[in-house]
């Protein structure tokens, strides 16, 4: 295992019982200032993480584990999945080693979260869609199926490089590369994802959105500073916004930054769309800086999948053809 | 030295009184008085800016670059000298013809060693199909500057970033110690300094697959950038960069180009992602034939995968 997956997860229950505070409360933090004056968010990140999504069933309404849940949760979940990706033959073997590649959940014990889902509040659970968008879905979905192979557009947006899944807003941990970086100028943040190297510029000026006509797959999105918190609004999605799950372009995110340490940012996002759920749902979780840089995503760049892929399916039709 | 000396607007300081101090101290003062030094090799095409500006700063007291910019000329069709020519397509009639311009090249024309310039003429004749920016692929540096397309810097205290619309790039620039580049990437390492009112940029390990422009400008992956911004007024910024590439070039070369500030109320940087713009470029070929029967799904991502967040 490496040393320091290791570190991290014997002195998980140290950090728990200094990180314990209920994570709704108020920050008292009071981050150091940019030389403009705002709180100085800037930094390299990880947003990586264990908590899924959405609760498991069997927890009910358990919002958060017990610090001794959790390490003993981490250290039987460590085991297996060690052995499996150092395990000659196994797909983690030939695909990633986990600790090679750095890929332990928890980056840094400040990012130890004990929530049970990051979706907050009793349910845990993303809202039941409406009739109109499960239709709209399987409509969608009608149109490519039986054709996934006949042309890029049938393939999926991560597969042509257009965003990754968890890019959002709001911003989801992703399975691997799970970095973000931010940098803040007069009036401005910026917040460059790893995957796929995608910026977001945040004028915080609280200036209006833009036309509606224009529609972006990150939508848009305008800030401003609510004390030592930063508040990110964003509209203007096309009909594919990066959440996924049936949101259709009406999907309005609200997104609020809030350094809670030297080493950490609380991440807390409500998202809603009328078109897809009776009402909105929110999310939490601690981001932790990390050292280095983030590094070059080049995803269209280096797609090779997508012409192997296209040109092995026409290879197949041949071959049926022949028989 | 004294020509060199003289194209900055040296007889200006009085000479006499400066005489008695060492060339060497010379050329230091005058690098920190008008903040710029050429570089080696200018010709008549792009003459050596005299710039006495001296830029608002920013809260810590650097020159503030922070703003979006943008290249007014037609560097991207061709860095040399260049007349109106033809679209690629003849049937895109006037819309789409090469619009002129003049050399940005420092001396009027790039320094090819024989072999690469029989590649450059290769590459402008399959342009259409190798031009890394007909596919979507981040334009490198210095192109990413002079696509047609908006970049912004975002300059707080500490590392700076350079956010491009095209193809959505972009890169921090490291303004601590330098840092080695951990791999090699399409945008390059870049460590940053400032001199006087100029904010220098060294730019390495690029890909080798990057050109310089659409007529087949290109390099390998021995490039080596130093980019210099200057101020030279509220709203323009002069942009050089000089380029070494011992494998491609017979010597070093500069290219430089005035950068101009969106100034428009509500000016922003929109998305280009751009990769469904090249999808038929780069896959058309590989498409169902029309009335073939489909191959059946065999990946997990299936059915719904095109709409969903299939990795």
């Amino acid at each position: 295992m490496n040393k320091q997956v290791l570190h991290s997860f014997l002195n998980l229950g140290v950090a728990l019982a200094v990180a314990a505070a209920p994570a709704f409360a108020q920050s008292k933090y009071k981050a150091p200032r940019t030389p403009d004056g705002v709180p100085d968010i800037e930094g390299v990140y990880s947003n990586s993480s264990n908590v899924p999504l959405e609760r498991a069933n069997n927890l009910g309404a358990k919002e958060f584990y017990t610090p001794a849940e959790l390490t003993a949760q981490a250290k039987a979940a460590a085991v297996p999945r060690e052995k499996a990706a150092t395990q000659v033959g196994t797909v983690a073997d030939i695909h990633y080693d986990v600790s090679q590649f750095g890929l332990g959940k928890t980056v840094t014990d400040a990012m130890v979260n004990t929530r049970t889902s990051l979706i907050v509040g009793p349910t845990g659970k993303v809202p039941p869609m409406i009739a109109a968008a499960t239709k709209r879905q399987q409509a969608a979905r009608a149109l490519t199926a039986g054709h996934e192979m006949d042309g890029p557009e049938n393939r999926g947006i991560a597969e042509r490089c257009f965003y990754w899944g968890g890019e959002g807003p709001p911003m989801m941990p992703q399975g691997y590369n799970s970095n973000l970086q931010i940098a803040q100028g007069p009036g401005y943040v910026a917040i460059q994802q790893e995957m796929i190297h995608d910026v977001r510029i945040i004028p915080t000026d609280n200036r209006a959105h833009l036309d509606p006509s224009i529609r972006q797959w990150f939508g848009n999105s305008v800030g401003h500073w609510e004390g030592e918190t930063l508040v990110v609004d964003t509209t203007n999605f096309n009909d594919q916004p990066a959440l996924g799950r049936g949101a259709s372009r009406d999907l309005h995110v609200v997104e609020r930054f809030t350094r809670t340490g030297p080493e950490t940012v609380l991440y807390q996002f409500t998202v809603s769309d009328p078109q897809t759920w009776e009402t909105s749902w929110s999310g939490e979780y601690p981001m932790g800086k990390i050292k280095g840089q983030v590094y070059e995503y080049a995803c269209q760049e280096g797609n090779y999948g997508m012409a192997n892929i296209l040109s092995g399916a026409r290879a197949d039709e041949k071959k049926a053809a022949q028989k | 030295m004294r020509s060199w000396f003289k194209k900055l607007g040296g007889n200006r300081l009085g000479f006499g009184s400066l005489l008695k101090v060492s060339m060497v101290s010379l050329a230091a003062a005058l690098a920190l008085f008008i903040g710029y030094q050429p570089a080696s090799g200018q010709g008549p095409s792009v003459k050596a800016p005299v710039n006495t500006y001296k830029a608002p700063r920013t809260k810590d007291g650097k020159p503030n670059l922070n703003g979006i910019w943008q290249a007014m000329n037609t560097a991207n069709w061709d860095l040399e000298a260049h007349a109106a020519g033809q679209s690629m397509d003849p049937k895109d009639g006037a819309m789409f013809a090469i619009p002129p311009g003049l050399s940005v090249v420092v001396g009027g024309s790039i320094p090819y060693l024989p072999a690469a310039l029989e590649k450059k003429k290769q590459n402008f004749a399959n342009r259409l199909k190798l031009d890394p920016e007909n596919k979507c692929y981040m334009g490198g540096i210095p192109r990413a500057h002079y696509m047609g397309h908006p970049f912004q810097i975002i300059q707080g205290g500490k590392d700076m970033m350079f956010v491009y619309q095209y193809a959505g790039a972009v890169r921090t620039i490291n303004m601590g110690k330098p840092i080695e580049a951990p791999a090699d990437s399409w945008m390059g390492q870049s460590n940053g300094h400032w001199e006087g009112e100029t904010l220098v940029i060294d730019v390495t390990s690029q890909v080798e697959d990057s050109w310089f422009d659409r007529a087949g400008d290109f390099h390998s992956d021995k490039l080596h950038v130093v980019e210099r911004y200057t101020p030279r007024s509220a709203d323009t910024l002069w942009y050089e960069a000089r380029i070494e590439d011992p494998k491609t070039f017979s010597q070093p070369w500069t290219i430089r180009m005035p950068l101009y500030r969106h100034v428009e109320e509500n000016a922003q940087i929109l998305e280009f992602k751009c990769v469904e713009f090249a999808e038929e470029l780069l896959y058309g070929h590989l498409r169902k034939p029309a009335g073939a029967p489909s191959v059946p799904a065999q990946t997990k991502g299936g059915p719904g995968a095109a709409k969903g967040k299939g990795k």
